[in-house]
């Protein structure tokens, strides 16, 4: 890439509706960020530099959803100056925990928080990157995995496929030894269907997955509904399980209003 | 008569979306504008219906950078609505914990966020270049306070263990103790970091701030104390929305947050320190006096001074943490799940953060308030440019711009955890 002068290839960090704590995940590679800074250029990321480079970018990470009209204009702005667009975490691959406002009125959530609500405007939906650019590859997580992040910047400068799986987290947590907490103690665990990423860290701590990786390659959501209702969760509390980081990805979405009909 | 606008569109090393704007007629400040266009997100509406257990998950995404406050404050104010009682061990663990989100989140505004301005660079790689030893000792700082939080949590952003009635799981002694080392360098780090931050040089620039901080009769405050100030405050977390008032400012699209009948108050490292010199361990108090950080401060830009000796702090506590840790006989204690209304309020990294839950007899969350640091500390941030311009109004252009900067960022202002609290602009379809 700019193959034309011997350049540093240069990354772009953007942010959306979102913590930060997707794009603090560079920050947090402690060991690898002086590195990196030395093998691409950091051109724009406003959190950690006041240096802000004009495009185009041949990486641009993106974090947060979509929910203001000028956001919605602000991310064609940023398809226009980047190469390759990655989307970094569940606001950007999902719309995030805010996406939740996308069953209610809004209206009503935004009397909720503020008191004159006559000052707040923002679209009715809280949505992924995807549904407005084409997006090239997107990363999960609620936050992603700091390595998974490294390993898609090295691929993309190196023009390979990342090294992502899409596989369950429960295929993570049985390498890693762990008692099925499902199985063993009927705790509740979303890691049949969620994707893997995390290191199978609830587990770990003796409670269950609650899908912040999001939807799996093809997730049997049916089976696990059914599972839940043996485990004795009633539809309401199923419901909510699903619908937490990722709500708005559809194979979660579709699941919780499966056990919320009526 | 001479007139020049000072206009920052993305303020730059500070968590989340900001802008500033101000406008200098002659010497005289006519118009100051800390502007936040980051997008709401609504926490307290999407919390109603969901359950008490699933809050500390939930607040700990409105940032990033302080999940641990988050969480914090969520499980204490849900413990005093269900009237739980934590275990001491437990107690000692959430110390340890915080003290970890203290450390990463204050390395990070150290020497990632804020050093840069006093040395003149535009951010910490390019400080690299010429200090490559002294990023890597913030580096590393910022490390250990992440592994801290990794280890009683999973990993350093949103972390899972935080539990009504205590942690889902607890770590073994052994583990714990394996901090002992690195914490040990790390306090003398932290020592040497005071050191290199007294000696830079500092705007000659002084308010008289109500500073208002957790003040505990034991410790230095966490999670725990009565919410006091320096003009003579003190009152119990319940009292807290009886005291503090939100205002709309009409040249502001934020609202700020003031002492009833008072006005702006300050709240976060300088605020603490100020307040609670006295519970400093005894190495953090010998080098601020060989610094000559003689409480209380009123210089808003030596708050890095007062960041760096909450470093000495965190460390010193956390090594006493680990050493005299003992695992709590259950990782929690059930709540009998019931209904109630509980506050609470927890020092956060940048300051007080306040939420308050009230539940029904199912567990269901039915309303919640929260506010954050820096939604209180946004009235003080304007109230600072409006003098400080002043004295840079001469300067040339480009360096009383980065000066304005660097004097928000005094606040290491978290504009993500704000936003909830924030009114924006009028967008119309």
């Amino acid at each position: 890439m700019n193959s034309e002068r011997n350049k540093r290839p240069r990354i772009a960090v953007f942010k959306f509706a979102s913590c930060d704590g997707c794009q603090l995940s560079l920050l947090d590679a402690e060991d690898e960020l002086l590195a990196v800074a030395g093998a691409v250029e950091i051109a724009y990321f406003p959190e950690a530099s006041r240096a802000m480079a004009k495009g185009p970018y041949d990486i641009a990470l993106v974090e947060g959803s979509i929910t203001t009209h000028h956001d919605a204009e602000r991310i064609q702005l940023v398809r226009r100056q980047a190469r390759t667009l990655v989307t970094i975490g569940a606001c950007a691959t999902a719309g995030g925990i805010q996406a939740l406002r996308n069953w209610e009125d809004v209206g009503e959530f935004i009397r909720v928080v503020y008191a004159s609500p006559q000052f707040v405007s923002t679209l009715k939906l809280s949505t992924p990157i995807a549904e407005h650019v084409p997006v090239d590859f997107e990363l999960r997580g609620c936050p992603i995995n700091k390595l998974q992040l490294l390993e898609l910047i090295a691929a993309t400068l190196a023009g390979r496929k990342p090294n992502i799986p899409a596989y369950s987290v429960c295929l993570e947590c049985k390498r890693k030894g762990n008692v099925c907490i499902a199985v063993a103690r009927g705790t509740p665990c979303l890691g049949p269907v969620t994707q893997a990423g995390c290191g199978a860290i609830c587990p770990a701590f003796d409670r269950g997955c609650y899908g912040c990786y999001g939807p799996m390659e093809s997730p049997n959501t049916a089976a696990l509904i059914n599972q839940f209702r043996i485990l004795g969760q009633a539809d309401p509390a199923i419901s909510r399980a699903f619908r937490g980081f990722n709500a708005w990805a559809w194979q979660f979405r579709k699941a919780s209003e499966e056990c919320n009909r009526g | 008569m001479n007139s020049k606008t000072i206009k920052v569109e993305t303020l730059a090393r500070v968590e989340g979306e900001a802008a500033l704007t101000i406008r200098i007629q002659g010497d005289k400040v006519t118009e100051v504008k800390f502007r936040i266009y980051e997008p709401p997100r609504f926490f307290e509406a999407l919390l109603k219906g969901r359950h008490y257990s699933e809050a500390a998950d939930i607040t700990a995404r409105i940032c990033g950078i302080c999940p641990v406050a988050y969480q914090m404050s969520a499980v204490h104010a849900i413990e005093r609505a269900l009237g739980i009682h934590i275990d001491p061990a437990v107690r000692m663990l959430r110390r340890l914990f915080y003290c970890g989100e203290w450390i990463e989140s204050h390395a990070l505004h150290v020497y990632m966020l804020h050093a840069p301005d006093f040395l003149g660079y535009e951010d910490a790689i390019r400080m690299a270049s010429d200090h490559r030893a002294l990023v890597e000792q913030g580096l590393r700082l910022k490390k250990l306070g992440n592994q801290i939080v990794t280890l009683l949590g999973g990993r350093e952003i949103h972390p899972v263990s935080a539990a009504v009635g205590g942690f889902y799981k607890v770590p073994a002694k052994r583990t714990v103790r394996e901090l002992e080392p690195e914490l040990e360098w790390a306090l003398e780090a932290s020592l040497a970091t005071v050191k290199f931050v007294a000696g830079f040089e500092f705007p000659d620039f002084e308010r008289d701030y109500e500073f208002v901080a957790l003040a505990h009769p034991e410790e230095y405050p966490l999670c725990e104390g009565r919410l006091v100030s320096s003009s003579g405050l003190n009152i119990d977390a319940a009292e807290y929305e009886d005291r503090f008032v939100e205002q709309h400012v009409k040249y502001s699209n934020a609202l700020h947050s003031v002492v009833r009948g008072r006005g702006s108050y300050f709240v976060g490292p300088l605020a603490r320190v100020n307040l609670n010199f006295d519970k400093l361990p005894a190495p953090a108090r010998e080098a601020a006096r060989a610094a000559g950080f003689q409480p209380p401060v009123r210089n808003p830009f030596r708050s890095i001074v007062a960041r760096a000796l909450e470093l000495v702090f965190a460390c010193a506590e956390a090594l006493r943490v680990i050493r005299e840790y003992q695992p709590p006989d259950l990782p929690r204690v059930e709540a009998a799940s019931c209904g109630g209304v509980g506050q609470a309020i927890t020092e956060a990294p940048r300051g007080i953060l306040y939420h308050r839950y009230a539940l029904d007899a199912s567990g269901l969350i039915l309303a919640a308030r929260i506010v954050p640091p820096t939604s209180q500390n946004q009235r003080v941030i304007e109230d600072d440019l409006r003098e400080f311009a002043a004295q840079v109004a001469a300067w040339p252009l480009e360096e009383a711009t980065w000066k304005c900067e660097q004097a928000i960022r005094n606040y290491d202002p978290c504009i993500s955890c704000a936003t909830h609290f924030l009114r924006l602009e009028v967008e119309r379809d």
